[in-house]
């Protein structure tokens, strides 16, 4: 029987290797790609506390649609981002990008 | 509804401002016109109030009331009485004869005027207005301006000397904004105005503590030994105009904010800080004097020489009693047109000469008679000689002190003879001695740019012959104040 | 009410001279001739309305030192400090205002001769005039107030005159030394004057009277006596603040007569005899002056001796004479000091008009350059020769008569060491001022030099100075009824007896001194270099006037000014070194934080992650701990 607990734990696995990819990736589209996982990981989360706690509702659904949206627009305009600073660097390594400082 | 007369000054330097925004960069002459008609306009207007205001009534006048911010309690109210009037007066005539002491400008002269403008709106707004909030938030107006106005008007090290000077007078008038908002919340009666406030009564340790934040955060302003280093390397790295302004007019409000907020609201916290107050100030007076004797620039011989006389009118305050605040309020008056007389008159040797190190110069009396002249008068007001107004306010403060604080009014006479000392060796080392080939090329003032120098020499010499003029309208305004809330004469007492 | 024109008007007459000064500055200023008239003019009116004060008190009788007529405006009246300007009208102020515009309309006229051809002429009646407005200003007033304030402005004009030839540096540098001093003595005064204000609330002189009459608190009075008395020791030069009035030479010559000898350094005098009350209220106070002022009778005249510039010997002598007026106060005689102000007025403004004569005419100041001008000005030589018979107390000229009542005053009221002291100082007297006479209008010619005698504007002045320097101390001889002093004195009028053996032995004192003179300069008996080589130290110590400069050169340079400098170095270091040491602390902190901005974007993000994880313990704590 799979229980609220397995897909909570599926979630918590999925969020954390994002994390770490998104924390120890060199590639920003890596981390990108990271950055979908831990949305997917909330995803899940959203839709299985749905299902198990108020079966009747969508709302966690409808939840999941709208994360999806949201990370779409911020995958297209992240994409966007790392192909203007590809041409201004010739890379997407992040361990050059440290522009934030000082 | 009479006419808002305390408006239209405020507001004359603001039209000034919006029509010289209209007026193309290159028309510079149009631009000081315009300058000086809205400056003159203010001097005009602020001698019509100084006419009609009715002594014998006092209090406050010509008041205009507003709200503002309801919520807040904030108003927009104007009103003068004996104490802010003359300081009115004083910013007008400083302003107006400062623009023509600017009358050589030519570098971006439009924003010049209009930062001046601004300048000067907001320091009348600090006298005129009758609200705390408003108090605080025209300070800071004149302050801004002032940052810009010696950054890149300026000589000498002038964003080093800009920046000090605004840090200083913004940090200094954080401690009066903590005070405002402390009493604001204090009394909960959700207002500013600073005469409901002053009716209050407040408990003792609410008032040390306020005082003691007041007599900080004014004391940078005034200012008052040890706060006082950046008022030097201002007025020397200003531009004359600002220099006049500043040390004519803007020292005075710290001087006006320790009165008016300090000692009226807090009369109690003011009897147990005099002490402090008169220390500090002897050492201002002393000190101030000393080390202008040790200086090499002209600026800087003034720049010392306005943290001893402010010492002053420090000393008029912490004795609490009418005479000598109203002698620290004349003193005011007769410092700032003294010292705008100064700036005007290095101002001018200044950029003619291109130098203004003592020793570079020597018989300028010479080539520059009528320069030499002003500047004996301004000297000789300086070290407090009979006929001129600050002797008056001098001998009305010394005589106010005395009987509070015996020895340290003795030593602050002894300032007048080091002022004499300090003042006759510029004097003698400038202006007299043999000719100078070196500095035949110079012109004397003449025209236009004599107005500033006749002007301020004017009202130096009329109420020094007739200092009733002045004194007694500050007298009427102090009196009551001192009657109602500092009955006991005696304060500090240790000395 | 008395009527008086003088007395109706008195206002105008130290406000003609301030009108004229007005005039000349911004009207006349370019027509010398139309100035020095417009300046003369104030003069003669102001004389005119003095003489006819004068005409009142000597004929009415009505007005005397007991019985003053005041009149007093308002000028301040604001809470806790009440000022006047007036008028306090007596035979004290009415002899000295005679003294002061007789003798400035007089050194006026002089002046259009002797400044004749300057550039500065207007400005030089301009400043005459501002001076002769202060001084009648400060003889008139009624108030220690009023006193003050035009005591401050005869030092203004006092500087504004020694600074005439304000190109040279030695002038530069005398008319700063001369008004600093007069500062510090001013200081003193200006205490003192704020002190007797707290502690009786006036400033006028009757009203002080009688409350230091009434008031048995000696200690004040002693201290306020001795504060008052410091502005005097400045302006009338005496030790230790004497220092500026030999520089003040540095004037125009007929300033140097005006100012410097004959009416403002005897204001000092003045403001004694008019606050004779308050130094009289205390014997300390009152001995205290006498003893300075004996004191700086000797001092003054021993340095006389050995100077060689012909307006310095005068300048010493002034000191020396001042010295005799303030002792003569000191001892309790208002009359023998105003007396002697008086005839010291005529004699001095004559020597140091001599003095500019020869100057002019010459251009030179050492005697030892000078010799036989008699020859070529006879004018000159005669008067100056009366000026020194004056000076010298030879009987009947002015100076015997007023020296002689300050030696019967000292002598009298048992001052012997004084009266001995002012005797050697008499024949001191004598021999400096004939010295000066003989080596510089007798004997051979000692330099090239054209002299020829001046132009009537400046020789007229002199003879009307020398005859009043002659019959000039009639006023005050004890022989006359009505007498000076009738008029002037201080309780009850005290006529003076004439003192046979006082009056011979000064005589024989004055004529031993002209006596030793004649030897020693035109016999050549004695030679003046012998003895100056065998008492060489004393010779020195004397020739550099004691090394008081000196100890204030080095006092103001080393002491002064090396604290000025420190105090410099501790505001540019300490002062702003703590404002520079918060601004640093400031910018340090900010400098080692923005470390922390690695710039890395996961760094951020593995802090951020951490701050979460950390919040989410922090907030859900409570809760899995309720949950166990």
């Amino acid at each position: 029987m799979i229980t609220l607990n397995h897909y909570l734990l599926l979630s918590a696995i999925l969020f954390c290797i994002g994390l770490y990819g998104a924390l120890s990736k060199k590639n920003a589209i890596a981390i990108l790609i990271c950055i979908e996982l831990m949305l997917n990981a909330v995803n899940i989360n959203l839709v299985a506390f749905t299902k198990f706690l108020t079966p009747g509702d969508l709302t966690g659904q409808i939840f999941a649609i709208f994360v999806i949206v949201v990370a779409a627009c911020e995958i297209a305009v992240g994409l966007a981002i790392l192909i203007a600073i590809y041409r201004d660097r010739s890379s997407v390594d992040v361990e050059n990008l440290d522009w934030l400082k000082w | 509804m009479s006419f808002p007369i305390l408006s239209s000054i405020l507001l004359a330097p603001v039209l000034g401002v919006l029509i010289i925004l209209f007026i193309p960069q290159k028309e510079d002459k149009v631009i000081k016109i315009v300058a000086a008609l809205a400056t003159g306009l203010t001097v005009i207007l602020s001698l019509i109030a100084y006419a009609y205001y009715d002594q014998s009534i006092g209090g406050l006048q010509f008041v205009e009331h507003i709200p503002w911010i309801d919520e807040l309690g904030v108003a927009y109210g104007l009103g003068v009485d004996g104490i802010s009037l003359p300081l009115v007066l004083l910013t007008a005539i400083v302003i107006f004869t400062g623009v023509f002491a600017s009358w050589g400008l030519e570098k971006r002269v439009k924003e010049f005027f209009i930062f001046l403008l601004a300048l000067v709106a907001g320091v009348f707004g600090v006298f005129l207005t009758t609200d705390l909030f408003f108090f605080y938030l025209f300070f800071e107006i004149a302050v801004i301006p002032m940052y810009i106005l010696i950054g890149v008007w300026g000589s000498t090290n002038k964003e080093y000397s800009a920046m000090k000077l605004t840090i200083y007078l913004l940090v200094g008038s954080a401690f009066a904004l903590i005070v405002i908002i402390a009493v604001y919340l204090y009394t909960g009666l959700g207002t500013f105005d600073i005469q409901t406030l002053t009716q209050q009564t407040y408990d003792i340790g609410f008032q040390k503590f306020a005082f003691l934040l007041l007599m900080v955060g004014f004391g940078f302003l005034v200012p008052m030994w040890p706060l006082h280093t950046w008022s030097p390397d201002g007025h020397v790295a200003a531009p004359t105009a600002v220099s006049m302004l500043h040390a004519g007019v803007l020292m005075k409000l710290g001087g006006y904010g320790l009165i008016r907020a300090g000692i009226f609201i807090f009369p109690e916290g003011a009897k147990f800080w005099a002490p402090v107050i008169a220390i500090l100030c002897i050492v201002n007076v002393v000190y101030g004097a000393m080390v202008a004797m040790a200086q090499k620039d002209l600026k800087f011989v003034i720049g010392y020489s306005s943290v001893s006389h402010m010492g002053y009118v420090l000393l008029g305050v912490a004795s609490l009693n009418t005479l000598s605040i109203s002698g620290a309020v004349a003193q005011m008056f007769a410092h700032g047109i003294m010292t705008a007389l100064f700036f005007a008159l290095v101002g001018n040797v200044y950029n003619k000469a291109h130098t203004r190190m003592i020793a570079d110069f020597g018989g300028l009396a010479h080539q520059m008679p009528r320069i030499a002249a002003g500047f004996v008068i301004a000297g000789l007001a300086s070290l407090g000689l009979p006929g001129l107004v600050n002797f008056v306010a001098e001998f009305a403060i010394f005589v106010g002190s005395f009987r509070v604080y015996p020895v340290l009014t003795i030593l602050a006479i002894s300032g007048i003879v080091i002022t004499a000392v300090y003042v006759l060796r510029v004097v003698q080392n400038v202006f007299f001695g043999p000719r100078n080939p070196k500095w035949d090329g110079l012109e004397d003032v003449r025209g236009i740019e004599l107005v500033p120098i006749v002007i301020l020499c004017g009202v130096l010499l009329f109420l020094g012959f007739f200092p009733s003029l002045l004194m007694e309208l500050i007298n009427n305004g102090v009196d009551p104040f001192v009657q109602q809330y500092l009955t006991t004469p005696k304060v500090g007492g240790m000395f | 009410m008395i009527e008086s024109i003088g007395i109706k008007y008195i206002w105008l007459v130290p406000l003609a001279p301030l009108l004229a000064f007005i005039l000349i500055t911004f009207l006349f200023k370019r027509f010398q001739l139309l100035s020095a008239l417009t300046a003369i003019f104030s003069m003669v009116v102001s004389f005119i309305l003095t003489f006819d004060i004068l005409r009142v008190i000597l004929t009415g009788h009505e007005i005397t030192m007991n019985t003053p007529v005041e009149i007093a405006v308002p000028w301040l009246n604001i809470n806790g400090l009440y000022i006047e300007m007036g008028a306090l009208i007596d035979p004290l102020t009415a002899g000295m205002l005679f003294v002061v515009t007789f003798i400035s309309l007089l050194i006026m006229i002089y002046s259009v001769g002797y400044m004749h051809g300057d550039p500065g002429f207007s400005r030089f009646f301009s400043y005459l005039a501002l001076f002769v407005f202060s001084m009648l200003g400060l003889v008139i007033a009624n108030n220690y107030f009023q006193m003050f304030v035009f005591w401050e402005l005869v030092g203004l004009s006092s500087y504004l005159l020694i600074g005439f030839y304000f190109y040279k540096d030695s002038a530069a540098q005398a008319n700063k030394k001369a008004f600093i001093t007069n500062r510090v003595a001013d200081f003193g005064f200006m205490i003192g004057v704020i002190i007797l204000f707290l502690y009786f609330g006036t400033f006028n002189f009757l009203e002080l009277a009688e409350g230091i009459s009434a008031s048995t608190d000696l200690a004040f009075l002693t201290l306020a006596g001795i504060l008052v008395f410091i502005g005097p020791i400045g302006k009338s030069g005496q030790f230790p603040l004497h220092v500026w009035l030999p520089d003040a030479m540095e004037g125009p010559t007929p300033v140097s007569a005006l100012i410097h000898a004959a009416t403002m350094v005897a204001a000092g005098v003045f403001l004694l005899a008019r606050g004779f009350v308050l130094f009289a209220s205390a014997s300390a106070t009152i001995t205290f002056i006498a003893y300075l002022g004996g004191f700086t009778a000797f001092f003054a005249a021993t340095i006389a001796i050995t100077q060689r510039d012909f307006k310095r010997i005068l300048a010493f002598s002034t000191l020396s004479q001042l010295g005799y007026m303030v002792m003569a106060i000191g001892l309790g005689s208002l009359t023998a000091g105003m007396f002697h102000l008086t005839t010291h007025a005529f004699f001095k403004a004559l020597m140091f008009l001599c003095a500019g004569s020869v100057i002019h005419a010459l251009h030179k100041q050492d005697i030892f350059e000078m010799g036989g001008v008699f020859k070529k000005m006879k004018i000159t030589g005669t008067t100056m020769v009366i000026g020194g018979l004056a000076i010298a107390g030879i009987p009947p000229f002015a100076g015997f008569w007023s020296k002689d009542e300050i030696l019967l005053v000292a002598k009298t009221n048992g001052f012997t060491f004084l009266y001995v002291l002012a005797s050697i100082t008499a024949f001191l007297t004598a021999f400096y001022m004939f010295r000066l006479i003989f080596l510089a209008f007798f004997g051979e010619k000692r330099s090239d030099y054209h002299a020829h005698e001046s132009p009537l504007t400046m020789t007229i002045p002199l003879m009307i100075l020398a005859v009043f320097s002659i019959f000039g101390g009639l006023i005050g001889a004890p022989f006359l009824e009505h007498g000076f002093a009738y008029y002037v004195y201080f309780g009850e009028p005290h006529h003076p007896h004439p003192d046979y053996l006082i009056m011979g032995s000064s005589t024989l004192i004055a004529a031993a001194g002209i006596f030793l003179a004649w030897l020693v300069y035109i016999k050549k008996a004695i030679s003046a270099e012998k003895i100056a080589n065998q008492f060489a130290p004393l010779y020195k110590f004397l020739y550099n006037k004691w090394y008081i400069d000196e100890i204030y050169q080095w006092f103001f340079n080393k002491v002064v000014l090396s604290i000025s400098a420190l105090l410099n170095w501790c505001d540019r270091n300490i002062v702003d070194g703590i404002a520079h040491g918060i601004a640093w602390l400031i910018r340090t902190t900010g400098a080692k934080g923005r470390y922390i901005h690695t710039g890395s974007l996961q760094t951020y993000g593995l802090v951020i992650f951490a701050a979460v994880v950390v919040i989410v313990l922090f907030l859900a704590g409570p809760v899995v701990g309720g949950v166990q």
